[in-house]
């Protein structure tokens, strides 16, 4: 279906990313917002709830982050498409129920603009180092799809593909932003909300008789239901099965926790986008993303006039981890470099997959700032060698 | 739904609860069952569309009530049936969102989400069973343990002062509140139909006997006993002040309905205020829809 116009801010805008996120979250038909205030995110909140009044919608501040993320849960149950948006710290808080919309199968948006961490960390400062917590932050074996933008125009753009695949697979997608993308101003085309495909509900078409919450369909996904339309159905963190009664043994376990993984594990090539240039006949190949992807492009041009055959990819899809592409390309590269600001987290899934196939090259970053493309051209150099 | 034996009477409330369920989890002489049948009486005779009503618990023996209801139920996280209630009721305001759960649930962990729904009036109402401790772990002291009273994590007797929650939650600015014990049925029942009807934050304590944990640990006898007890102990007062309603360790339990006011709710001042300031060009939220 095409995007509700009540929330499309149709033209050329010039905003940083926090508001583009914002505003895509408004285009892709998110009318349920919880959160609270953390520095480098606020923005975004910021701008949800001076335009939600006029769009027809409804915002909650709530009382800390671990509350945003139920309420996030039981707004999605609702009937709403709902959002939040945090930082490092809250983030760690919003794992708990991170974990109950994943076992409930819940279609919700968790933003995270990433600062440096631990703790309370570089507050106004940029840093990519949540990306092994998006992976694994909540306790438990589990999937989820996580995202990361490069500019304002990709948050506005990729906030709406977050909205549209946490309906399609029925799960908690975590944008993966960073303070530099959050906080930079730019221009951002947003189109007309007939160019904007939305992906809606998967509400079932079956009586409350025949209806099982938990039945999955062919693609692993079970179809839903909106609170208060007859269904009269149970929903539980606890291992269900079909019918989302508790049964708790591991034969339950086994099909409920195999059937979650799957459905994105076996669904990744729908999921992932990355970008590739000049991959084919590349000796050596970096993989970056975020902001990271737009600061390592002058080391890689500058490589290239060297006459270094260096090829680029950016990944938009952090998790599902784009894996087959990278053995693909393992075969036949020396070696990748991956450049990230922290101290060696995507870098290990590169390595994983590369599988001794080709070397992996890391050039880390404690956070605070962006790379040094000379650091980056650096170990290019001595990839290719 | 099937039948063990055609000779079996339906149950009474079999069509408010999850017959393919029964039998629950709870121990023989606990106060829950009571809590819950009050529950169900209240709310057959509640003039709402059943299928608009919504029960949301958290974690432990009462957080186990969503899953024996025969209504949209949601067996949420630990503290956290508030805010996803909270969600829940403000993504559609039509449904009436009851959140029935434990006094550890939803005053230690979830005491922060307890405040700020009765701070924001939030339109929900929420059934606290308090059984004076962590019952589904193993009988730890909650924040409700009486002083003295022995639990498996005060083995000496508790030395840690209680909440006193029709006060917590009155101080907050609940507009119902009310406290009974699983012993006063038909009082129970009527203060839950009040507060199904009440528009605002809704409050009612049920004081319920666990003779496996507390009633053992503390050598208080059988579930029976501990009916005894409230019936000897129990003392009626409508409209107390909130600051003379605690409970110390196997003494005089004052019962009854404390508050009941009107107040705007969150979405009603969202509402008003929005459109004070904003006139045209706000779009009002959750008005009934036609």
């Amino acid at each position: 279906m095409k995007a509700d116009p009540k929330g499309v801010l149709t033209g050329e805008h010039y905003l940083d990313g926090d508001h583009a996120c914002a505003e895509g979250a408004l285009a892709a038909g998110c009318r349920f917002f919880a959160g609270y205030p953390i520095t480098p995110s606020t923005e975004v909140a910021e701008r949800y709830v001076a335009r939600i009044p006029m769009v027809g919608g409804i915002f909650i501040q709530m009382e800390d982050e671990l509350a945003s993320m139920a309420a996030l849960v039981g707004a999605a149950w609702g009937g709403k498409k709902s959002m939040t948006v945090t930082s490092g710290p809250g983030f760690s808080l919003m794992m708990e129920n991170i974990g109950l919309a994943v076992m409930m199968e819940t279609p919700c948006v968790v933003v995270n603009v990433q600062r440096g961490g631990p703790s309370t960390g570089l507050p106004t400062m940029v840093g990519q180092q949540d990306m092994m917590q998006a992976r694994w932050g909540s306790h438990g074996d589990y999937q989820l799809i996580a995202l990361s933008p490069a500019s304002p125009q990709e948050a506005f753009d990729y906030t709406i593909k977050c909205f549209n695949l946490a309906e399609k697979y029925r799960v908690p997608v975590l944008f993966m932003m960073d303070e530099c993308v959050g906080h930079m101003t730019e221009k951002v085309v947003i189109p007309k909300p007939d160019e904007i495909e939305i992906t809606p509900r998967r509400l079932t078409k079956l009586s409350p008789e025949k209806y099982l919450p938990y039945k999955a369909n062919g693609d692993l996904v079970p179809d839903m239901i909106e609170a208060g339309t007859g269904y009269r159905i149970h929903s539980t963190g606890l291992t269900h099965d079909e019918r989302g009664y508790p049964a708790m043994s591991p034969v339950t376990q086994a099909q409920l926790v195999k059937r979650l993984c799957d459905k994105i594990k076996l669904n990744a090539e729908d999921i992932i986008e990355i970008e590739e240039d000049q991959t084919e006949d590349a000796e050596v190949i970096v993989m970056a993303y975020g902001i990271t992807s737009r600061v390592t492009l002058p080391a890689v041009f500058k490589a290239r006039k060297k006459g270094i055959k260096v090829g680029y990819i950016k990944m938009i899809t952090a998790w599902p981890f784009p894996e087959r592409r990278v053995r693909e390309l393992a075969k036949k590269v020396k070696a990748f470099v991956m450049p990230e600001i922290n101290l060696g987290q995507m870098v290990l899934e590169v390595e994983r997959c590369a599988a001794g196939q080709a070397k992996t090259y890391h050039v880390p970053h404690a956070g605070g700032w962006v790379h040094d493309p000379e650091d980056i051209y650096k170990v290019i150099e001595e990839a290719v060698k | 739904m099937s039948k063990i034996n055609a000779n079996v009477p339906e149950h009474p409330m079999e069509k408010l609860l999850r017959m393919d369920r029964i039998p629950h989890i709870w121990c023989s002489t606990c106060g829950i069952g009571t809590a819950v049948s009050c529950f169900i009486s209240a709310l057959e005779k509640f003039e709402y569309p059943l299928d608009k009503v919504a029960i949301v618990s958290g974690i432990g023996c009462t957080g186990r009530v969503a899953g024996y209801i025969k209504l949209d139920s949601f067996h949420s996280t630990h503290g956290r049936a508030i805010p996803f209630a909270t969600g829940l009721k403000l993504a559609n305001p039509d449904l009436k969102v009851v959140v029935i759960s434990g006094d550890g649930d939803l005053s230690a962990i979830g005491g922060n989400h307890l405040i700020h729904a009765a701070r924001r009036n939030m339109d929900l109402t929420v059934i606290c069973v308090n059984n004076f401790i962590y019952a589904m772990t193993g009988g730890q002291s909650a924040p409700t343990t009486p002083l003295t009273a022995n639990s498996s994590t005060a083995p000496y007797g508790n030395s840690d002062p209680p909440f006193n929650l029709p006060l917590l939650v009155g101080s907050c600015g609940a507009t119902y509140i009310a406290r009974w014990t699983s012993l006063h049925i038909r009082r129970l029942t009527k203060s839950m139909g009040e507060a199904l009807n009440k528009k605002g934050f809704s409050f009612i304590e049920v004081i319920a006997p666990c003779s496996t944990l507390y009633a053992r640990r503390n050598r208080l006898g059988t579930g029976l006993d501990l009916m005894k007890f409230y019936h000897d102990n129990s003392e009626i007062k409508h409209g107390a002040p909130l600051e003379e309603l605690d409970i110390n360790f196997q003494q005089k339990i004052i019962v009854g309905k404390f508050i009941d006011k009107e107040k705007p709710t969150f979405v009603d001042n969202w509402n008003n205020w929005l459109s004070k300031k904003l006139g045209e060009r706000f779009v009002p939220y959750g008005v009934a829809k036609a």
